[in-house]
Parts: C-alpha cells; structure tokens; sequence
C-alpha cells in the first residue's frame, strides 16, 4: 500500500465526500473537486502513461490543460475516451481511466525497447530508413503505425448528445482569473451584455492555488467570491465554467465548448442535458485573459515521473491539499519558485533550492535560511537519477558561459522536482485574432502587440505578471470593451495587492550535463509528448531546417496533443541560440485553433442521427412506406424508386409498372420537382436570359420545355416553365437542381441585373404534384375532375388548365415524360394524399399503378428523353443532345451564348446523344461502361463513348440504352465493341435514340 | 551523405554530429539557365528533373517564405489517378508512377503509402458516376474496382454504411493512398541540390524583365537575376505573378481548410472519400485523422478560413464515422488554392516568350506532385509543353476545350 501524499488540511477539495476512482484496474479514493492527477499524486501515483516515440514512463507535469505527459484512456466501452488530460478531469464515483501507449503494461511496456534504441532513432530518422526494399514499405508501416497513436478510439458510436448555442454578446472575456474577473466587473456594470468563461470547473485562475494572495488586505479568494456574487446578480452577465474559448475567427467571431456533465457520472448526469455544448459567440468586443503557462526547463532527464512545474507543485500543494514529493528540489531562473519552496517546506518536505542565478534577492534567500531549505546558487539540475520515479538529483555549479559544469555534480535525494524556467502570456487566442506579437526581453517570452480585431489582452496573457497590475488592466480592459460597445461605464478604481519580488531571471535555455548535448545518455527534453529533444533541435539545424516551420515538421516539436504549450519558446530560443539569432527574427509558427482540443461531437451539436440533414418527404409519403415502395436518395428527398408487389424483385416490379403505364395508365408522385413561382415585370426578360428558348411570348396557360446553360455553353438544368398570367411565370426544374436553379436566378438577378423587377420565389414544398400517364389518363382524370374539359380540342399538348379535381382547386399541366397521355395535377400540399388516393380509387378499374422513379427513367429512355445529370455531365451543350431546335437563332443573348462561337464548343465531330442497341437483346449494358475503337487484349484501349442510360424495356421487347459517342451522329448503324470488366465484350449498334413511338402520337393524343 | 539504415548506425556512433545539410543556401548567382519561381513540391520537382533529365543543371529555385510552405505543407496528402477524362487520367497516373519509387529515386524516405482510396457511392447518380468512372480509368490501364457495401465494410469496419444516405457501393484505387508531404519538398530540394540547383529561401520575385516579349530575368528582393527560362510555380500566388508579367490567368485563389484528430491507435487503414455525404478521411501514421473541409465561398489570400465551413462537415463526418463523435480536432488550418473554372491545372507556355507557368492544382495538386514537376521540366527544357501537359494549355479557356473534372465528378480533389 502506497503512502498517502494527502495534507492533513487545507485545499479547495471537499473532504466530506470520499470519491472512489480506478486507475489501470486499482480502486483509488479521493475527495469531491480532485482531478484525476491530484487524487492519484495523494494516492503516491506517479506513473501514468508512456510517451509517443520512445516510450519512456511519463507523470504529471502540469496542473492544468497544458499537460503534454498525462494523458489517460478516460471511462469504458462506448463512452471511452483517448487522451484525456488526468490534469483536467475532474474525479466522480466511478471513474475509470488506464494509462495508454503501453504494452502490457505501463509498468512493464514492450514499446520501450524504443527507447533503449533511442540512439538510432534521432529526430527524422525515418525519412533516411525503411527505403529498401521498397516493396516492404507498406509492412514497416504497419508496425510505425502501431507504435505511434496515443490512445485508442471508441468503436462503438456515441451514447451522449451534444448541442450547439448560438450567441451574441457586447462583451467576451475569456479567461476567469483575477484579470479576467476584473474585466467582466467593469463590463458588466456598465449593463453590457457580458460573457464571463474560463476553462476549470471555479473561477480565480492562480489566485485558486495562491492560499497567500491577498487583495485589498484581505485574502485574494474573498474578492473573487464577492466579484462572483456580484456578477451573478447582474442579468445581462453569463458566467460559463468548464468553458474553454477554443477558437477566435474573422469579425469578432469565437466559438467555446462548455463541458455541461464531464465532471459527472454519465449514469448519473441530468436528464436533457446535453454533454457538452459548442458556443458560437459574435463579440463586438473581447477581452483576453488567458493568464500564464510556466516554462520548463530543460536539462538533463527532465522528462521523469516527479519533474513538475513549480506552479503545478504549488497548486496541488494548496488547490487540492497533496504534497506530491518528501524530498523535493526546486529548481528555477527567477523569484517565482521560491513560493513553491516555501509552501513545500512548510507542508513538511525537505527542499533543496536550486538557483541558477549567483545573487537571488536576499530576503528570498533569509526565507529559504529560515525554512530550512538548501539553497544551491548558480547552479543546476544536471541529473536525474531513476526511470519510473525519481530517486536523486544531481546539482552542479555551471559556468558563466552556461554551457558547462564549474564543478562535480552533487547527488542528493529527492523523489520530487519543480521547475521555473519563466513564464510565457498565453498569447493562443489572440494570435489567432491575426494579433502579432511583441518579444519581451524581460518575460523571455512573446506578449500581444496589435490585432487587426475588437480585442484586448489583459493580466498575464498580456506580460503583466504582478497581482495589481492585472487587477488594473482587467478593469482597464474591461470597462474600455464595454464603452467601445457602446456603453457608458467609468474604469472602476484597482484595488490593492502587495507586490512580490520581481528580479531579473538568468535565462538559460539548455542546461548543461556531465555530457555535451546529446551525446551521452542523458536526455535534454522539450516536447515532452512527442519525444523531442534539445539534441533534435540542433541536429535538424545541422541538417540544414532552419526555418521554425522546417523545424516543427521535422522535429514534430510542439505537434503534441498539447501543441507546444509548454515546449514552443524553449525549442525556438535553442533554434535562435544555435542561428545566432535574435529569438524574435526567428519567429514562432503560427497558433491555430483551437486552443485545447474541441470534441467532434460538440462541435457537431445538434445536427447527427436523425437531425443530420432531416429527410424530405411529400405528402403522399406515407402512403407510399404503407404500400411497399422501395424508395431512393434524390438529394435530401426519399423518393419511391419502385413498388413491388408479392415477392417481385426491382426488375420485375420495373417491368409491370412500364408496360401498365403504356397499356392504361400509371400514378406518378411528382412533387419534388423543383418548382419556382415567377413574378415582376422583367419575368420574361429573366426567362429569355436563362433558358436558350424564347418565354417572353408564351401566352397565359401555355407550356414551353426549356434548357438551362452554364456560362460555357453546358447543359446545367431542364424543365418546363408555364405562363400564369402577365408578368407570372411558373418554372419546373429537376428535383436535384430546384435549390441550384434559384440560387442561379438571384445570382444573375443580385449581381448583374439588379434593376430587373423580378421575385422568384420556391413554391417546390406549397404543391403536391400526381402525374397521371397512359392511355386511360383521361378516363381518370375525368372520373374525379368532371367539370373539366379535358378533350384534345380544349385542353391540349403543352398547355395547363385550372380546375378542381376530386374536389380540389388544381393546376393541372398536360405535359409529358414519358411520352404518353399525362397529366400533372397541382394541388395545395396539404391535400396530396387526398388527391392521390381519389385518383387510385378513379384508377381501380383501369388496373392503375403507381410506378417509381425507376420506372419514370424506364419510360422516358424509350422516348429518348434525356435526364440532366445523367445523360449529361456539365460539358455536353444542346447541339450535343440533339436539341439544336431548342437554341433560338433570334434572341440577342442568353447565358451561354457566346460559347458556342468557341472553336471546341462549335467543332464537328463532338460527343453526340445516340441510341444503343446491344446484340444480345436481353443482355443490359452497364451504365457507364465505354465505347471503344478497339479491342485489345488488356487495357489501355481508346474510348470513344460511354453508356448514360441503360435499361430492359418491356415496351420496346428488349435492353434500350442511350449514350454519348463521338461523332454519333454520323456512325448510324456503325458497330462497336463494349469490354467490360468481367472480360465480356458486347458489340453495340449505333441508333437513333427514340425507341418507342417515334411521331410522339401517345403523349399528343 | 546517402540515407539508409547504416549511415543511420554509423552517425549513431557519432552522436549524429556529423550529418550534414539536406541542402545548401547558396547566395543567387547573377545568371541562370532556368529559374523557378516558387520552392513547393511542384516547383523543387521541377527543378530537380531539370537537373536529373534534361541536362539543366544550371537551375535557381525562389522561394519568398521556406520550402514548401504553401499547399505542400498544408494538404491531405492524398495520392490517386482515378480521373475520368483521358488528359486528367495521363498526366495524374504519370504522377503516381514516379511516386511508386520516389523514396528510393530521392534517396529519402517520402512514406508513399499504397492503402487505396474508396471513392463511396451513396445514391444512384453516385454508382452511375463511379460506374463510368471507374469503367474509363481501367480502360486507361489504370487500377479500378467496383466494391459492394460488404466489401466496403470489410476495409472499413468503423464506417456506418446504414446512415442518412447508406453506402450503395464504392470505387477502390489500391494504388492510391497518403504520403508524407513535408518529405515531399525536403526529399526534392535535398536531391536537387546535390545536383547543383541553387535553391534560395527567402527571396521573393518583384517582377519580370520582359525584353521584347522575353523573359529575360526575375527582378527578386534579393536583385536581379538574369536567366533564359522561367518557369512560375507558385500556386495561390500564381494571378499575382502573372499580372505583374503583365497577363492574366483566369484563376480564383481560395481558402480551403482541413483539419486533424488528435492521434489514436491505428483505426482508419485507407483514404475515404465521400462527395454526397462532403467527407474526406485518412489516419495518418502518426495516427492524427486527417480531415479535408471545403473551401471558402470568397476570394483570399490568408491561409485562414471561416468557421462555417469546417462546421459543414462535422456533422456528415460523425454521420460516416459515428466513432469519431468522442474524439476531438487538435488543429485546423487554411492554404490558398488557385482554382481554375474546370478545375483542371494549367501548365502552359504564356505571352511572354520562354515565361512558362504551371498552376491552378486547386484542390488537388499534391497528389501530382512529381507528374506535374517532371513534365513541366521537360517542357520547359525543351520549349514545347510534353504531351501529357499539352492539353492543359492555357489556350483552352478561349477553344472551349476544358477538362471539365468539376462538372464530371461534381467536386474536384
């Protein structure tokens, strides 16, 4: 049984309630407001995974989200989850997390034999390997995979739900610490729509781990609960814990996640509440108060289980009540470790302080004399001595150069180190804001400059390390944010915070060892994740990726899960010293959202499972699921494909349906047609533009069929446009193309003819359409409309009547598309099925069908009609389909126009709409299956055409196909030959592409 | 220093102290035979197979910023030639054959990962789609299979193929895949060099001096250089370069925007890609999966993208890959796409005598990366495009004579 690391007191845990947890099989306990890295450091636990490239044992580093090493398998089966942050999560009854990247175990890993061959496997090394015999590279790869990855994805789709919120605000800050509390009170007061959200589960920022922090006199966590109480009072002022600020785009626009119940057992969460929400914020002012991330240094073996941030010492110290080691070495640069010692000391470790300054400020030094802690100045850490745990630590005095040892090293014990190599702003949020950055000479570190947007920085993400002065500028920001968004506010006067010692750090960006750089066994880490060592960066310099850029790549510095929160200044600063550069010549990559990692689930909200794209049916669909239909996908409508009755395959129910369409009658459900009302004095003129034939003389209740062309000439859409009355125009378009077809309209409208009077406006969901069609369509139509006129004489060919058919006022269109008799029926959407059950009932005694879509490409294929998108591709023109009749000769323009003038568009000789007749009548072409010149044994062989449409025709008595062929005009009667990949070989013969009825007397009688 | 697993072993004996530059950083000589505007994937591999294949070893590459820092840096990686048009279908298979032994041809391992690329069909316009598709790229003696959904679940058993628009079926290229793209750049550049092409980093091209209708030299921030050939290879900034020449390409540049996954344990072993449901997806070895988003709907020249556009394809990612619902994005980004209006590239000689230009890749460009490099050097080493780039002349934006993969497949990558 371990020792318990657990303080006898203090800490912002809840010791009245015990919180059980297991880790890697162990049952642990810790206490309410623990995470996941508290409770196991109380529980002595300091292994916790393994890293990506060498596997060697990693711990906690950290205290927040920019842990690079702790990265667990968080929860079970469906809900598990991969690299989660053990610093991040908060404990519930039940939780499970395992160490990952490890094999069998995380104690005894197999992966590690990597790092035993460490030597072998520098920065890159795979780009110079794994080359030979190349016909292995897909088995290398195999095994690279493998040991690469981090954690394991679920495979299992996700139990929870997620939401996304749209918002507004005056005023965002991100960030809750003393900053960022100060901004939102000066905000908010000013009655400012505010948003308040920070990233833990308690508002404070550093002040939660600061048990010493004071304000006004007072401790500094009485101002925040008193600033929180007085936030939570005003109305327009949202507070957002667990609430990350992941991303900050063009226009002042932000998006968060809130986690609602990760702090949660999933069994136990609320009812209809969401796991996580995605914010999607529009701010007319930010302000940015993401605080400080604490650099680590780096020397030798500083990637251990134990090696800590001193802040993060002193967090789980005072935030959680853990002292995480007995013996511990502080080792920093500057003042701000001494706090850590203090409190470690105090909490009853031993400390050793390691100094890498000469001359510390003496009353730190007095301190550390009276605490009892030993002091080593100038000095470094230059060892560390164990792998899983640390057991020693080798101190050193270093030279003035810094790049070497003054004297032998002296081993002491310890199982603990924290570290202070500085502080860097968290400058994430505001370089994404395409803010550029300063290089601060004191920080050693990059602060904001200017951003082209509405933001602010303030505290510590702004390079102001003192309690006051982010106090100040918090209130500064805020209050200036909320005048800039337009309302009146005086800045609120700063209250008192003792300032701390502040003397210049000793910047060291390498420590050196008993070894040069890299070449001993003692490794110098950055990247703690990735495996990226200070040895990398100069081997990739050697190598010549000199670039900051050629350096992440090549190294993966900073590429992590964490992407270089911890690692990125101290890789650039050795790049800079090896370049004998200025750091800020240097440069950083560039920071891209989003700030910690954003779940896909949260991000996609809403919009999954049966809301991801809703499914469109008409009215007549539930007549259609209650009568077998077989439907397909048609953009996002389910329309019936086919209806089959008793144990009827496709085919056969296709061919039923085709031959009792052409001997008495069918029911078609055309409702998804694109339908588009048309109004406005310029109607005709707008028609006359987009369609190649003539409108703007149809007379009221007359039809013309027209063709819709892109700007090079293409067939793009068809449909039929009829004329309602003056100036009104009802337009047909495919069903697939009704919202391509508006969107055109109002382009050529919005952009070029914006003095047009035109309103077109989507009418396609206002109409249920049944298209009657065969010979006996009258009989029925007649049966249910018998005021209408429906002879030839009075309701002809092309031309639309209105009427009222079983009862309902209709518009019905005598057009065609299968060549028959037929009659579209518009009625107002909501009587649909009314009407379609009448006309099924009317039909009974005529044996009516209702055919599908199938069907439908059946019938009109006999008749050579031609389907946009399918016997067309975006480069087939008019002229191409046969339809040169369509192309009006006398208009001045049209879209499209122009282009047939080009050489290519105009040339003889061009792919041509052809009829296909196979010489095996029952055999039926695959649809896309080519034309060649020649057969040769194996490919390649040279196309010359491809089979667009293609089907077994009951009426015609055998297969029927259309297709594209070059030249197909002239090579009437021609053979060819159609290989297909089965190794078969069809000879094909080239026909006109009319099948059936060719005078068209059906559809006009 | 030639790479492979000894020098690997002996420059471990040395601590790695002894490996030496990838590529030199030459200053600009003041005369070349031939410059390259532009150090992309594109550009190096033109340099280099003007160097290896056709004599010219006297050859200066230009880069503004660092190699390979515009789309070969920034793209999904993907590898394929199963294009439906004759001229699209040449000169990308040209392209995967070089990368079938581009590792071993630069001496550097470029990760040309052969795991096949299912194209999915949702509906039946999607099956009649890949059905000539796939019928016209094996009658260019190009690797094509129809799969069935069972045989798509099989490659893919994480993939819902039940969702809002089921899987009908799919087209497999085996011999696609993913390849590591920064590799790409430094395996050129490192070759190229060791070749004698000068490639200078930092340097941008100002202007053109144009005598008579010849090019004669790039006016650069770093001075005048004067060469005989001139071959713009610059992308996204590829209208600009021609404006300052003095014509115009009719090219868009756009962002287009992709992302990736935190890395997990192997789970996706192939490229998918999806045009009814908008996804595109592959793991990359590093285990990250890499995600394709859109591209913006205006025109721009940050490598940055709105918001709304990767949001488009959360929700069909999750549809697709329900698995993914509890993993999260750790990064997106933007590059600039320079997209022609048949999104096919342009390689084509200009106005300006021995001013030659290769651009307009849009979406897709990385995939052609030593294709289009090796005909571009030829072309340009010879004065008259090879016949593989021929069709892609500039001169087909007035003849009508477009390669119109856009309208063929409805979206181009």
């Amino acid at each position: 049984m371990a020792r318990s690391a657990r303080l006898a007191e203090g800490g912002r845990i809840d010791r009245s309630k015990s919180v059980r947890f297991k880790f890697n099989g162990e049952s642990y306990q810790g206490f309410k407001g623990d995470t996941l890295a508290s409770a196991l450091l109380a529980n002595d636990v300091h292994l916790i995974g393994r890293s990506f490239k060498y596997h060697r044992p990693r711990g906690i580093m950290t205290a927040g989200s920019e842990e690079p090493n702790a990265l667990v398998q968080l929860g079970e089966g469906a809900r598990t989850e991969p690299n989660i942050r053990a610093t991040q999560i908060e404990i519930f009854e039940g939780l499970t997390a395992r160490s990952q990247n490890c094999w069998p175990s995380v104690g005894f890993d197999i992966g590690a034999v990597n790092s035993v061959l460490s030597r072998y496997l520098p920065a890159g090394f795979y780009y110079k390997t794994f080359m030979w015999p190349a016909s292995l590279w897909l088995t290398y790869e195999r095994f690279i995979r493998k040991a690469a990855g981090l954690g394991q994805a679920p495979t299992e789709p996700d139990p929870d739900r997620y939401a996304q919120h749209h918002a507004h605000c005056d005023v965002l800050i991100a960030g809750g610490g003393p900053a960022g509390l100060a901004a939102a009170l000066a905000a908010g007061r000013s009655g400012a729509r505010v948003i308040l959200a920070d990233e833990q589960n308690e508002f404070g920022g550093s002040l939660l781990s600061d048990a010493e922090a004071e304000i006004d006199g007072a401790p500094a966590l009485a101002w925040v609960g008193a600033a929180l109480e007085e936030l939570r009072a005003l109305p327009e002022v949202t507070i957002l814990s667990r609430t990350t600020v992941t991303g900050y785009y063009d226009h002042n626009f932000l998006t968060a996640v809130e986690r609602v119940t990760d702090h949660l057992d999933p069994d136990a969460a609320p009812p209809n509440t969401p796991r996580q929400r995605f914010w999607k914020i529009r701010a007319k002012q930010t302000v940015l108060a993401q605080g400080a991330i604490e650099r680590p240094l780096v020397f030798a073996e500083n990637d251990r289980p134990g090696v800590m941030l001193a802040s993060a010492v002193a967090a789980y110290i005072q935030r959680y009540g853990v002292l995480p080691g007995r013996e511990i070495v502080v080792f920093t640069n500057n003042d701000s470790a001494y706090a850590t010692a203090r409190l470690a000391a105090r909490a009853g470790a031993r400390v050793h302080l390691v100094d890498a300054r000469e001359q510390p400020p003496g009353p730190l030094l007095a301190e550390m004399a009276a605490l009892g802690v030993e002091t080593h100045l100038g000095c470094g850490v230059v060892g560390v001595s164990g792998t899983k745990a640390i057991h020693g630590v080798d101190i050193a005095k270093l030279t003035e150069d810094e790049k070497g040892l003054a004297g032998p090293p002296l081993q002491v014990s310890a199982d603990l180190i924290a570290m202070s190599g500085g502080w860097n702003p968290t400058v994430h949020l505001f370089s994404q804001s395409r803010g550029t950055l300063r290089y601060d000479e004191t920080l050693a570190s990059f602060v904001p400059d200017k951003t082209p947007q509405k933001a602010r920085c303030a505290g510590s993400g702004n390079g102001a390390m003192m309690l006051a002065e982010c106090l100040r500028e918090g209130f500064e920001a805020g209050a200036a944010a909320a005048r800039d968004a337009g309302f009146t506010v005086e800045t609120p006067e700063s209250p008192d915070a003792p300032a701390l010692l502040d003397s210049p750090p000793r910047q060291i960006w390498t420590v050196p060892t008993v070894h040069p750089l890299g070449q001993g066994k003692r490794k110098h880490f950055l990247d703690h994740q990735n495996d990226v060592t200070a040895a990398d960066v100069h081997l990739a310099a050697r190598e010549g990726y000199l670039s900051v850029e050629h350096l992440k790549r090549y190294t993966t510095t900073g590429m992590g899960t964490d992407q270089g929160k911890t690692s990125n200044i101290n890789a650039l600063a050795i790049l800079s010293e090896i370049r004998a550069a200025d750091i800020p010549s240097v440069g950083t990559t560039t920071f891209r959202p989003p700030y910690t990692p954003a779940g896909f689930g949260a991000m996609s909200g809403q919009a999954v499972k049966d809301l991801f794209e809703p499914e469109r049916g008409t009215p007549m669909h539930p007549w259609h699921l209650a009568n077998g239909a077989v439907f397909e996908d048609v953009g996002d409508w389910k329309r019936p494909r086919y209806f089959p009755r008793d144990g009827e395959d496709m085919h056969a129910a296709v061919q039923r349906e085709c031959r009792q369409v052409r001997e008495t009658v069918g029911i078609m459900d055309a409702s998804t047609l694109g339908k588009i009302d048309i109004q406005g004095k310029d109607s005709g003129r707008l028609l006359d533009l987009v369609y190649t034939n003539l409108f703007s003389s149809l007379k009221p209740g007359r039809i013309r069929y027209g063709l819709m062309l892109n700007e090079h000439g293409m067939i793009f859409d068809d449909g039929v446009t009829t004329c309602l009355g003056v100036n009104h125009y009802h337009m047909n378009t495919t069903t697939g193309g009704a919202a391509r077809v508006l969107n055109w309209l109002e382009e050529w409208l919005q952009t070029e003819y914006p003095d047009w009077e035109v309103y077109c406006t989507s009418v396609t969901e206002q109409w249920a359409v049944a298209t009657l069609s065969g010979p006996k369509a009258r009989d029925v139509l007649l049966a249910v409309a018998p005021e209408m006129a429906l002879d030839s004489d009075s309701f002809s060919f092309m031309t639309m009547r209105e009427g009222v058919v079983a009862g309902i006022p209709a518009r019905v269109f005598r057009v065609s598309f299968t060549g028959d008799l037929s009659y579209e029926i518009n009625v107002p959407a909501r009587y649909g099925r009314a009407l379609w059950e009448a006309l099924m009932a009317a039909g009974a005694p005529y044996a009516i069908t209702p055919y599908g879509t199938e069907s439908m490409h059946v019938l009109r294929a006999e008749k050579g009609f031609i389907i946009v998108g399918q016997d067309t591709d975006g480069s087939v023109t008019p002229r191409d389909m046969g339809m040169d009749w369509i192309v009006s000769k006398k208009k001045e323009d049209f879209i499209g126009k122009r282009s047939f003038a080009r050489p290519d568009t105009a040339r003889e000789g061009r792919k041509q709409l052809v009829g296909l007749l196979t010489e095996d009548p029952t055999f039926v072409l695959p649809e896309g299956a080519h034309l060649v010149s020649a057969v040769n044994p194996a490919p390649p062989m040279p196309m010359i055409g491809h089979v667009s449409s293609s089907y077994m025709s009951p009426n015609v008595g055998r297969s029927i196909a259309l297709g594209l062929v070059k030249d197909g005009r002239n090579l009437m009667g021609r053979q060819f030959q159609v290989p297909l990949m089965s190794g078969r070989v069809e000879t094909v013969t080239i026909t006109e592409p009319v099948f059936f009825d060719k005078d068209g007397e059906r559809s006009r009688g | 220093m030639k790479y492979n697993i000894f020098s690997l072993a002996r420059n471990a004996r040395t601590y790695h102290q002894d490996w030496t530059r990838a590529w030199r950083s030459p200053e600009p000589k003041p005369e070349y035979e031939a410059i390259i505007v532009g150090g992309g994937g594109h550009g190096l591999a033109t340099a280099y197979y003007l160097a290896k294949e056709c004599g010219v070893r006297s050859v200066a590459v230009l880069e503004k910023g660092w190699l390979g820092g515009g789309n070969t840096g920034r793209n999904t990686t993907i590898v394929r030639s199963n294009y439906l048009w004759d001229e699209s279908a040449a000169i990308y298979e040209h392209s995967v054959k070089l990368w079938e032994g581009l590792s071993q041809d630069l001496n550097f391992n470029v990760m040309f990962s052969q795991r096949g690329l299912l194209h999915l069909a949702h509906t039946v316009h999607d099956l009649q789609e890949i059905g000539r598709r796939g019928h016209a790229i094996w009658l260019n003696g190009i690797d094509s299979e129809f799969l069935d959904v069972d045989q798509v679940r099989e490659m893919v058993p994480l993939m819902n193929v039940n969702g809002r628009y089921p899987v009908l079926g799919a087209l497999l290229q085996r011999r696609g895949g993913t390849a590591r793209h920064d590799a790409v750049a430094w395996g050129y550049a490192r070759k190229a060099d060791e070749m004698g092409v000068d490639i200078i980093q930092n340097c941008a091209v100002t202007g053109f001096d144009i005598q008579n209708g010849v090019v004669k030299g790039v006016e650069t921030t770093r001075g005048r250089i004067a060469a005989k050939k001139v071959g713009v290879v610059a992308a996204g900034h590829s209208s600009v370069l021609a404006e300052i020449a003095g014509f115009r390409m009719p090219l868009e540049s756009v962002p287009l925007q992709a992302l990736v996954s935190e890395p997990v344990k192997p789970c996706i072993d192939t490229v998918i890609m999806s045009n009814a449901v908008h996804v595109y997806l592959s793991q990359s070895d590093k285990g990250e999966l890499v995600v394709g988003a859109g591209s913006d709907a205006y025109i721009s020249y940050a490598q940055r993208g709105g918001f709304d556009v990767l949001e488009h394809i959360m929700g069909p990612l999750v549809e697709l890959f329900p698995f993914v619902s509890r993993l999260r994005m750790l990064r997106q980004w933007g590059g600039i796409v320079d997209v022609t209006v048949d999104r096919s590239p342009i390689l084509s000689k200009t106005p300006v005598e021995n001013l030659f230009f290769n651009c307009g890749w849009g979406t897709g460009g990385f995939k052609c990366t030593p294709g289009s490099g090796h005909v571009f050097a030829h072309s340009i080493a010879n004065g008259e495009m090879h016949p593989i780039a021929a069709p892609f002349s500039i001169d087909r934006f007035h003849t009508g004579a477009l390669i119109d993969e856009g309208a063929a497949a409805a979206v181009a990558h």
